[in-house]
Parts: structure tokens; sequence; C-alpha cells
């Protein structure tokens, strides 16, 4: 190659045009963060004048003013009651998903056992969980322990289905090298199934984080009288629809909040780039 | 006259599935001296992988006996005496380039690497990649991860390297500067190499001996000594010497197919 002097008018276009893509690339990552906030601001906008301008009486909904305010004013009874559904939904999260990280690793090792096992599996996933919840509502009592039952088995059949498939999912020339290695079983599931399998569990995770919340709030309606659940029912039958949608508010926020800390966990773990995209 | 490296008579291997069964390999013999360089040759579905897997112990043969480092596979595997180098690097993701060389003395019972064998840094230098010891798999080229796993592979000072297409999936520029690295790691570290591929100049150019199978079932070819000196620049390509023996090699090839 043949050294090139540029002329300084050709540098000068070259950087000048460097410049404006990097402009352009400002441009697009502001429009990136503030198109959202942009698309919540709009749909607030007009349920606040559709209530306005329709005379939506309180009862039925209400104004997204008098949602703030209560949301202010009631603060002290929402977070009291967001407390014990967030203690079922992370106690539900954390003996599910266990229980499904268990279940996958022996199913992984005993074949016969998953095929006896995973159909009554997927039978138990079938059934709604308003109806499993009743039953489960008689079989453990009043207390917490349903909830947390019922946040556990919404949780655990994302999270074995992929736990399995991720223990399952290794490069079988990976394989055959721990083979060559003549590593133990135990070694090769230390040092490559469960390591291989860590991209599959968060995907599963960041579900159950979400589902496990729904889980404890649906608990709470078949007989308790504190929770996010029993706030909703309540509200709801007293007509008080800005007390309700705070509720709904809160029980949301927490939700995100909880799917945010498993995202972040997953960035501190999973530093790799997974060998194949799923 | 040494005992051979690798000593395979009358082996074969049969596939059986529910519709039929597979004759991957049909009575082949062959052996490999110490310290040489076999290729074998053939086209995709001759056995030749098998073959590999069979000096391995990943594959028990259906009929035959080998012998590996004058004992069985098994225990030339438990012994540490195989280096395998797989077709795809089959790198761990989540392992630095020389965690993944360090991979070997983790696991199948805490070892220590034995003395005087090169340590994983010193084999990272070996295959080229020194500096690149804290990089990610997805952080390196195709062929850099081919280096790591040879790097894996030569670590505790194999007698016999095992190759599977090691290359097969690289571009040709990586492949030849490969193809001549692999000649001088092959004369530096001593060790008996078994290296698979499917393409003639490969085969010719890397080795001292090529076994040449057929496909359907897999059977030998043809061997065949390779007689080039022993330093070989890439241009030895062009010379009419290799000129004849690729043309030779691509005889028996097309005689053991019915294409």
């Amino acid at each position: 190659m043949s050294e090139m002097a540029m002329s300084p008018s050709r540098e000068a276009a070259i950087r000048a045009e460097r410049d404006a893509f990097l402009a352009r690339q400002k441009s697009a990552r502001l429009k990136r963060r503030l198109l959202p906030l942009a698309g919540v601001i709009g749909l607030i906008g007009l349920w606040a004048l559709l209530v306005y301008v329709l005379k939506v009486p309180p009862f039925v909904a209400p104004s997204p003013q008098l949602v703030a305010v209560t949301l202010v004013t009631k603060f002290d009874v929402l977070m009291t009651n967001l407390f014990p559904t967030a203690v079922e939904a992370i106690a539900g999260f954390l003996l599910g998903n266990f229980a499904a990280i268990l279940i996958a690793t022996v199913f992984v090792h005993k074949k016969s056992l998953e095929q006896a096992f995973f159909p009554v599996v997927v039978l138990i996933n079938t059934i709604p969980v308003v109806a499993k919840a009743p039953i489960l509502v008689l079989l453990l009592g009043n207390g917490m322990e349903p909830k947390i039952a019922i946040a556990a088995l919404i949780c655990f059949f994302p999270t074995l289905v992929n736990m399995v498939r991720g223990l399952e999912s290794v490069n079988p020339q990976a394989l055959e090298l721990m083979r060559v290695l003549s590593a133990s079983k135990t070694e090769t599931f230390f040092k490559l199934r469960l390591l291989n399998a860590l991209p599959y569990l968060f995907s599963a995770l960041k579900i159950a984080a979400s589902t496990a919340v729904i889980g404890a709030i649906v608990g709470e309606w078949i007989g308790s009288t504190t929770g996010i659940g029993a706030l909703i029912i309540q509200s709801t039958y007293n007509f008080d629809s800005a007390m309700l949608y705070a509720t709904v508010i809160v029980g949301s926020a927490f939700s995100v909040l909880f799917f945010l800390a498993i995202t972040l966990a997953e960035r501190l773990v999973v530093r790799w780039q997974p060998a194949s995209g799923h | 006259m040494t005992a051979p490296a690798v000593d395979c008579r009358h082996v074969s291997v049969r596939f059986l599935s529910e519709r039929r069964t597979v004759t991957a390999l049909d009575d082949v013999s062959f052996s490999v001296e110490p310290g040489g360089f076999t290729s074998l040759l053939g086209p995709s579905g001759c056995g030749k992988s098998t073959l590999l897997r069979v000096v391995a112990d990943l594959i028990a043969p259906s009929e035959g006996d080998v012998t590996v480092l004058g004992t069985s596979p098994e225990e030339a595997r438990k012994a540490r005496a195989l280096g395998f180098v797989f077709q795809d690097a089959a790198l761990l993701p989540w392992r630095t380039a020389l965690q993944n060389v360090e991979l070997p003395l983790e696991v199948g019972g805490t070892r220590a690497l034995p003395k005087g064998s090169a340590t994983p840094k010193e084999l990272l230098a070996l295959v080229g990649l020194a500096g690149w010891e804290n990089s990610f798999p997805h952080e390196l080229s195709g062929g850099m991860r081919q280096r790591v796993a040879i790097a894996r592979a030569l670590l505790g000072g194999p007698r016999l390297l095992l190759m599977d297409e090691p290359f097969g999936a690289l571009d040709e520029i990586t492949r030849d500067r490969l193809n001549e690295e692999l000649r001088r790691i092959w004369t530096e570290t001593g060790a008996t190499i078994l290296f698979v591929t499917h393409s003639v100049y490969e085969a010719v150019f890397l080795a001292d001996q090529v076994l040449v199978l057929s496909a359907n079932p897999g059977r030998v070819a043809a061997v065949e000594k390779i007689d080039l000196p022993k330093a070989r620049p890439l241009s030895i390509r062009e010379t009419p010497e290799f000129v004849a023996i690729a043309a030779r090699m691509r005889g028996y090839l097309g005689k053991g197919t019915h294409e």
C-alpha cells in the first residue's frame, strides 16, 4: 500500500462526516430514552381527559390526579399491605425455583424419572392458578403458606423446563472433551452443564419474578385480610376506585423492581456471551 | 523396530437404529509410528471421525483390536496420554483463554502438571497467543479459538494428539497459516499426530503418512508415505512432486466412491 498524503480539505470533510454521524447517534439515543416516557405521559393525559370529558363517576374510574393523591395519603396503608405480598412472592420465588433447579438436575441424570414425572408436572401446570389456589388454601390454611405455595408453583414450571434445556443443550464436543479428560459426572455437571444452563435459568427467573407476585396476589384473593390482593378485593367492594388503582400501581411497581433486581443479578453473573443465541 | 503409537487391526464400527444398520467402518487396519504425523483423508461420511473416536475411547469398536501407545484406548485416555482437538474449538465460553487451557488440570481427579512440561501460559505462547490469556472465546477469532483448543490439548504433554478436522471451519488464509504452525508445533513437541481432514492439500502438506478412506462403508482405500522434505514452506504445494502426490490421492479417493 502506498502512503497517501491527504489534502486538508478532504481530511476536514472526513472529520465533518464523522461528527455528523456521532450527532445523529446521540439524537437517536435520546429519542430511544424519551419516547417510552412520552408514551406513558401521553396515556395518562388521555386517561385524565377521558375521565374529565365523559364525566366518569369516581366509583367507576378515578382521575389520575385522584390516584396520585391516594398514593400519597394512603402510603402507609399501601406499604403495610405490600409487605406480606412481597414476603410471599419472594419466599415463593426462592422455594419454587430452588425446587425446579433441583428436580431439573435429577431429571437430567435419571432419564427414567423424567419420563415418569414430566407428564405429571405438565398436567399440574395446565390447571389454572385460580383453580389451584382454593385447593391449596384448603390444604394449608389461611396464613402465608398457601400464598407462598401458589407463588412457588407458578415459578416452578418455566424454570424446570428452561433448566432441563440448559443442562442438556451442552455442546456435544464439549461433552466428548470431558470424556477424553476422564471427568466424573459431578465434574461435568459443575464445570460444564450448570454454567451452560445459567443463561437459560436467568431467562426463566425473569419470568418468575413477575409471575411470583401474581401468584401471591391471586392467593390473597381467596381468604386473606392483608396484602395487595386483599386490598384489591376490599377496594373493589367499596367502589373505592382510586384505592384500587393505587394498589395495582404499588403491586406492579414491586413486580418491576423484582424483575430489575434479577436482570441486574444476571448481568453480574453471566458475563460471557452464550454460545448459542436463545 | 519400536511398537506403533496406534495400531488398529480389523476394526469395524456399526451404528444400529430401528430402521437400519449403518456400517461406518469396515475391517480397517493401519498403524502409526511413534512421533509420526498421519492424515486420515476421505469424503464426508467415510467414518474418519469415527475412527479417531475409536482411538480416543469415545466409541467402542464393534469388532477388531485397537492398541494405543501399547495399551487399550481406555488406559491411554485415563493416563492422559491423549490430546483431542475438535472440529469446533469446544471452548467453554465462561472461561478465558488461559482458564480453558487449564481445564484439564481441574477435572478427572486433581492433577498436577507433570514435571518439566509446559505451563498453560507457555502453551498459549507456543500457539502464538501470548498476551491473549485473559480474553474470552467470544472475543477471539475462529482461528484463535482453535489455537486455544490446540494449547489445551497439548497440556500435560500428551504423546498422541488426535485432531478432528480442526481447521475445517476456517478461511483458507487462516488455515494455511495454522497448517504451517502445526508442522512447527509437531516438531517442537515430538508428539504423534493423527489428523482427520477432507482436504487433499492439507492431508499431504501436513503428514508423513496419509491413510485414504473410502465411504459407504468406510474402508482403507490406500496408505501412502509422503516423500517430501521435513521443512515444508507453503510454496511446496506448487512443486511437481507435491502436485503428483496430490493427484494420486485424488485418484484413490475417486476409486472408492460411486460418484
